[in-house]
């Protein structure tokens, strides 16, 4: 996790001789959100807990698929529309376990890693983006 | 020559509590120590804090919280110097 951007392309040459697929996820900053018009979103983490959740969330996918090697990275801080939040690495020797890693580490780095989003809005207010609370609905 | 003042053993356990983003914000701190009996329990702390802070009492459940940097539930016993953070619902990505 750091404040730099986020290079996706350097990621692509991440791949290993015995690696034949690479499968990049990158989330970017939109320009709305449940009907609101947005700005630009900061990022905050608990950053020592954080690290320790992506930890253990790249150990649990080696149990699962052995063969994929799972990069992880996050943005922090104030992003603007367009900006990548956020990329997801998985290589693997066939396509497969590499899109179903990358799909797993995205998804559960949404509901375990402690990382929080303030959504700025065009009308000049900000709220935190509740998942929870969407889900509700 | 004055006599010593009789120290003043107290039981418990201090611990660090953390909080983040909008409980940040609610609470106007992000971090503070607080001082719990032997024997408490995450859950004590954060009935203490529904007390405390107007905003956590319209909490109908404790949100998740985790200690020393890994996911506690309620029943989880404090110890000294153990890092507690309450967590907003989270939403990396």
């Amino acid at each position: 996790m750091h404040l730099d951007p986020i290079d996706a392309a350097a990621l692509l040459s991440r791949a290993r001789s015995s690696d034949g697929g690479v499968c990049v996820f990158v989330g970017v900053v939109r320009d709305e959100n449940e009907g609101r018009s947005t700005t630009g979103i900061e990022y905050e983490a608990y950053g020592s807990m954080a690290e320790a959740e992506i930890g253990r969330l790249l150990a649990a996918l080696a149990q699962t698929w052995p063969q994929v090697r799972v990069e992880i990275v996050h943005r922090l801080g104030r992003l603007a529309i367009g900006d990548a939040s956020v990329a997801v690495l998985a290589t693997a020797p066939h396509r497969a376990e590499a899109f179903a890693a990358c799909r797993e580490a995205i998804d559960r780095l949404k509901t375990t890693v402690p990382i929080w989003k303030k959504e700025f809005y065009r009308d000049g207010s900000s709220d935190w983006v509740d998942p929870t609370r969407a889900a509700r609905h | 020559m004055s006599r010593p003042r009789p120290r003043r053993y107290t039981a418990g356990v201090t611990v660090k509590v953390l909080y983040f983003a909008s409980f940040r914000e609610k609470t106007g701190r992000d971090e503070e120590r607080r001082q719990v009996a032997d024997g408490a329990r995450v859950g004590d702390v954060w009935a203490a804090l529904v007390r405390e802070v107007p905003h956590f009492a319209a909490f109908l459940k404790m949100p998740p919280a985790a200690v020393n940097l890994e996911y506690a539930g309620p029943d989880r016993l404090l110890r000294e110097g153990d890092e507690l953070a309450f967590l907003p619902p989270v939403a990396g990505g």
